[in-house]
């Protein structure tokens, strides 16, 4: 018997095919649909549970915070303002610091980067410099930058440019020193100088790896300006954190920690458009994951 | 039939060594010896063994490297780094990735000082021509193995190189798009006046293209033997293997060749380097 439905030829027709496609769609989508679910899924039991823990008297609220506290926190901060002022302006101070920082970091980062990828001298002779500087945990750079530059942005930026600059710096560098080598002598054979190679096969060749370490200088940006204001400063969400935790308002830690990752994806969706605006011939799929 | 009696060669080399200094800091010969000429408007194929120096033959005579002893000539200058007499295809791609179609092949007229409206005008003559027309704003990536080639060549030949030097071009490719290639290679190449070396494995595509083929030694290569290719032009690489005498200049080349392949077979699997 099943030899026999084995050897029957397939059936091709039209509508057959079409049936065959609309069945694949249908997996398709119920395979999307389960995922949702699943993603929600995760959220309502890990908050939920949370919530349910402190409701229950597992956990206490003081300690561990509670998800509905936070959110009518963030409620609070958005309509009323927080106790220190606006809840828009500690935003603003936060990505004005960090904006600046990723801004600063990233030109003196690539110049730098360039410069020794393009020349062996500097390298062999700052290289060791630029290591030990990298070495060093930057955070503590920030009580430096806050008693020479005191409480207001400029000790934020400064932080910020620390850690921003060494990452788009090696970036850089690798990829100035990556550049393949036959592009470099294809260039050469059909003309270019030394300007033309550098700006018109080094930079773009290098600007793939640049471009691929602007996500994590962004991050790096607002973690010296977070860590900056945490420290000491009169405005910014790391301020509000500080004053939050000044006062024992887990809540408060939370809902900056949440106002905070916001800020933080939208940051990362525009660094996203910024590369494929910077690199149009790389493929989407050659671009870094999540 | 295209070499000119009564005028110095294209390309000559004179007894020229090349050692290369390798990361362990011992020398490395890759070529030795080797003298050369390739007349004014000859396509000159070189075949070989693996590693037997003949990309690096290549590059001392587009001036990419210096020679370590003997002396290289074009168009009876010598050499002296880079030339603006040469074009040069390289054998993997090295079209410019971040350029579209149209200015990879406007970049050599641009590096050279035409003004970028005048380059993109001739650049788009060029695309055309290699059967590119309708891909001008295209990236390499979005581009087939074939037609990167295609990129490639109208790169080098806008800037109307003297010698044309590549360096297994089409090895890359499958053989149907190969073939392809290789005809419209002769018959770009017939509308210029250009000399050609080209280096490949493959001893068919080197008969069906030269006018000259030469046999390299095992490294450190030195010319071994050059067999004049005396079949009719213009040729079609796909018919001439047909022809009897392709068969023959097969044969004798191949025996030649064999001993070589056979040395440096036998020196890898031995794990000697040289």
């Amino acid at each position: 018997m099943s030899v026999l439905q084995k050897a029957q030829p397939p059936d091709l027709s039209a509508t057959a095919l079409v049936g065959e496609e609309l069945a694949a769609e249908a997996r398709d989508q119920r395979r999307h649909r389960l995922e949702r679910i699943l993603q929600v899924a995760v959220f309502v039991v890990v908050v939920g549970g949370w919530e349910g823990s402190v409701r229950l008297g597992w956990v206490d609220a003081f300690f561990f915070g509670q998800p509905s506290g936070i959110a009518a926190t963030i409620w609070r901060w958005v309509t009323r303002g927080t106790s220190q002022g606006p809840l828009w302006q500690h935003v603003a101070v936060t990505v004005e610091e960090t904006v600046m920082a990723f801004a600063i970091g990233v030109v003196i980062g690539v110049i730098a980067g360039f410069a020794l990828g393009r020349n062996r001298t500097l390298a062999a002779v700052f290289g060791p410099y630029v290591r030990m500087g990298n070495a060093i945990p930057r955070v503590i750079l920030g009580s430096i930058f806050i008693i020479w530059l005191g409480l207001g942005m400029a000790s934020k930026v400064a932080l910020g440019v620390t850690l921003t600059f060494f990452i788009v710096f090696f970036n850089a560098f690798q990829g100035v020193r990556e550049v393949d080598l036959n592009l470099v002598n294809n260039a050469r054979i059909l003309g270019a100088g030394p300007r033309q190679l550098s700006f018109d096969v080094m930079f773009p060749s290098a600007l793939g790896w640049i471009t691929s370490s602007l996500h994590t200088s962004f991050g790096f940006a607002l973690v010296g300006a977070v860590v900056g204001e945490f420290l000491g400063a009169t405005r910014g969400l790391g301020y509000l954190v500080a004053a939050a935790q000044g006062a024992f308002n887990t809540n408060g830690v939370f809902a900056a920690m949440v106002i905070l990752s916001v800020v933080a994806l939208i940051a990362d969706a525009l660094v996203t458009r910024l590369e494929t605006r910077l690199t149009p011939w790389r493929p989407a799929a050659q671009r870094p994951g999540p | 039939m295209h070499a000119q009696a009564g005028r110095e060669p294209a390309i000559s080399l004179h007894e020229v060594t090349k050692r290369f200094r390798t990361p362990s800091r011992t020398f490395y010969t890759a070529v030795r010896d080797l003298s050369l000429e390739v007349a004014h408007g000859e396509f000159c194929a070189i075949v070989g063994p693996t590693g037997s120096g003949k990309s690096t033959t290549l590059s001392l005579i587009a001036g990419l490297e210096a020679p370590s002893r003997g002396r290289v000539l074009v168009l009876g200058e010598p050499v002296t780094g880079v030339g603006r007499h040469a074009g040069y295809m390289f054998q993997t791609d090295a079209v410019f990735p971040w350029k579209n179609v149209l200015d990879n092949v406007a970049t050599g007229p641009i590096y050279r000082g035409v003004p970028r409206k005048e380059a993109r005008r001739r650049a788009r003559d060029w695309v055309a021509r290699v059967g590119l027309a309708g891909f001008e704003d295209r990236y390499p990536n979005q581009l087939s193995g074939g037609m990167r080639k295609r990129v490639a060549l109208a790169q080098s030949l806008i800037n109307e190189p003297e010698i044309l030097l590549m360096d297994e071009p089409f090895a890359a490719l499958d053989v149907q798009t190969r073939t392809l290639m290789e005809n419209e290679l002769l018959e770009l190449w017939s509308l210029t006046s250009a000399s050609v070396v080209f280096v490949t494995h493959d001893l068919e595509e080197a008969i069906s293209l030269a006018d000259r083929v030469l046999v390299f030694t095992a490294a450190p290569a030195t010319l071994k033997r050059a067999y004049p290719i005396d079949l009719p032009r213009p040729r079609n690489v796909t018919e001439i293997r047909f022809d009897p005498r392709f068969t023959r200049f097969y044969e004798l080349i191949w025996e030649d060749l064999r001993s070589e392949v056979v040395v440096t077979y036998e020196r890898t699997t031995k794990g000697a380097t040289a």
